[in-house]
């Protein structure tokens, strides 16, 4: 199990916009650069990308949340 | 109809609540402040007299949030509503529900809002006021041929935008009629995927222009103009740095500016402060309306230290129904003022937006440097708003002693724990042509792409 944390406080978003899908669902292949989700700073979206490669387990927290520097966003298992 | 504001509803954050409430305190109005649940503890808080909280952390629930604001503002007593800047502003239905439910709108009139912020019926405005605007197509374009013939008409270079289009998408510049035969179909084409409209626009290209700024106050009678601003210092059309007056205008260019923005801000009977906003072509001289903004702007503090006016302060008493406190002829310029915008940004790391908690703070002071803020020690920068922390602003006999002025001052600002775009300020206050007043709107973004920053930080010279 490995896990995805935020590097900003801010908002954040599962899917790019709520028309789109959510950028990774459970039993999704996660590559090494493969994006998982956007956190909005001070009216910047910044996109989160995974750093391991696994299968994608599930999202920490609803698309919306508040997080905080260091909260983890998502999880996956190897 | 005159009446006396004594219970001033603001509705807005950040460092123009705190401007907004020292203006009322000023004046002996009671502040009521509104604050979303993540700006609990802002400073606006602190020094307003009442504070309601609007709602969650979203600006979408909270500060755009029309009905959540006017039951706060009702509940609260509040017989006027400021809007400072961004957010409901220039939202001409968040007029009319502060004023259907009894209250004052600090600022012009719904109808006026909305006149001015359709850019077409601003342009015919202007036009029928008698200010420049960007020479163009009066409307839409079918034909390859109309729009070469249009073009030799309004000269090249050329700008062909889509009529349907929005947000710079499909814009194309022709140097000549051969380029112009051969972008228009292809501007024609992407248009009609874009926008499922083939139409197109054509207007005067305005190489490398200046943007300047005309300062207006109204009562719905009459206007007055606080002359001018230069802001072409812009990072992705976002304004950093901003002078009073503009040196790059003759007294003659100036002269006539300035009465053309009187003469549209009369002309629509306009109540409150606003600005025009203008290309300026220093090549030739010319000026060209291209929007007016029906609100006090961010960098508002560099008219007040040219000219010795609050700005926040007429505005909210022209409209309790007012007239001007002042006429054209009281209303003076002295020396020069420059404003910078301090952002909660790593300018080395591509204005990496960095809020954070303010550890320390350490604010220059002395005469003619003034900081416009929203920060104490131990306060945190929320992250869900604007990137403005703060914006200092100087005022020195002229340019170059204000330059100086904003070096100093910048040097003796210590905004610890976040960073902030205090290091760009001090690269640009030490650059040739920044010193030489010669830039343009285009002129920041490659200077950064040449690595000017971080060329002077790695040479020492900022720490």
């Amino acid at each position: 199990m490995s896990q995805i944390l935020s590097p900003l406080p801010g908002t954040f978003y599962t899917q790019a916009s709520p028309e789109e899908p959510v950028y990774k669902a459970q039993g999704d292949a996660v590559a090494v650069g493969d994006t998982i989700g956007l956190v909005e700073v001070m009216k910047t979206f910044i996109e989160i990308k995974a750093e391991t490669a696994g299968t994608f387990a599930s999202y920490a927290l609803e698309s919306g949340a508040a997080v905080t520097a260091g909260q983890v966003l998502a999880e996956l298992t190897e | 109809m005159t009446m006396t504001i004594k219970r001033l509803f603001i509705a807005n954050r950040g460092e123009i609540a705190v401007r907004i409430i020292r203006a009322a305190k000023a004046m002996g109005i009671t502040t009521i402040q509104a604050h979303s649940e993540a700006d609990a503890d802002m400073l606006a808080v602190r020094l307003a007299d009442e504070a309601v909280c609007i709602g969650p952390a979203p600006a979408a629930k909270s500060y755009l949030d029309i009905a959540a604001i006017v039951e706060a503002a009702t509940r609260g007593k509040a017989d006027a509503v400021h809007p400072g800047y961004g957010f409901l502003a220039e939202n001409a239905g968040f007029v009319r529900a502060v004023e259907a439910a009894g209250m004052r709108f600090v600022g012009p009139s719904a109808d006026t809002i909305d006149r001015m912020g359709d850019k077409v019926a601003a342009r015919q405005a202007a036009e029928a006021a008698g200010v420049p605007v960007v020479p163009g197509s009066k409307g839409r374009l079918e034909a390859v041929e109309d729009a070469i013939s249009i073009a030799a008409e309004i000269g090249y270079p050329v700008m062909i935008k889509a009529a349907a289009g929005g947000g710079g998408k499909g814009i194309r510049i022709a140097q000549s009629e051969e380029e112009l035969r051969k972008m228009a179909p292809q501007a024609q084409a992407e248009a009609a995927a874009s926008f499922g409209d083939g139409g197109l626009y054509l207007e005067r290209a305005i190489q490398s222009p200046r943007h300047i700024e005309v300062q207006i106050l109204g009562d719905g009678e009459r206007a007055v103009h606080c002359f001018e601003r230069e802001c072409s210092m812009q990072r992705r059309r976002q304004k950093v740095w901003e002078e009073a007056g503009a040196e790059c205008l003759s007294e003659e260019t100036r002269t006539k500016l300035c009465q053309t923005a009187v003469a549209l801000a009369a002309a629509v009977g306009y109540v409150g402060a606003g600005t025009l906003e203008y290309l300026y072509d220093s090549v030739t001289a010319e000026f060209f309306f291209i929007e007016m903004n029906t609100r006090i702007q961010v960098e508002h503090p560099v008219t007040e230290m040219l000219t010795g006016i609050d700005l926040v302060q007429e505005m909210i008493r022209v409209s309790a129904g007012e007239k001007l406190s002042m006429t054209q002829d009281q209303i003076t310029r002295t020396g020069h003022a420059i404003e910078v915008r301090i952002n909660a940004e790593d300018p080395l790391m591509q204005f990496m937006p960095w809020p954070g908690q303010v550890t320390a703070l350490q604010i220059p002071q002395g005469d003619g440097i003034r900081f416009d803020h929203f920060l104490y020690e131990g306060y945190h920068i929320p992250p869900f708003y604007d990137s403005l922390i703060g914006k200092l602003i100087v005022h020195g006999k002229d340019r170059h002693e204000a330059i100086a002025l904003l070096k100093s001052a910048l040097q003796g600002l210590r905004i610890e724990g976040i960073k902030t775009t205090i290091p760009l300020h001090l690269a640009l206050v030490d650059d040739n042509q920044v010193l030489a007043d010669d830039f343009h709107t285009q002129w920041l973004e490659p200077w950064l792409a040449q690595g000017n920053l971080t060329a002077q930080t790695q040479k020492g010279e900022i720490q």
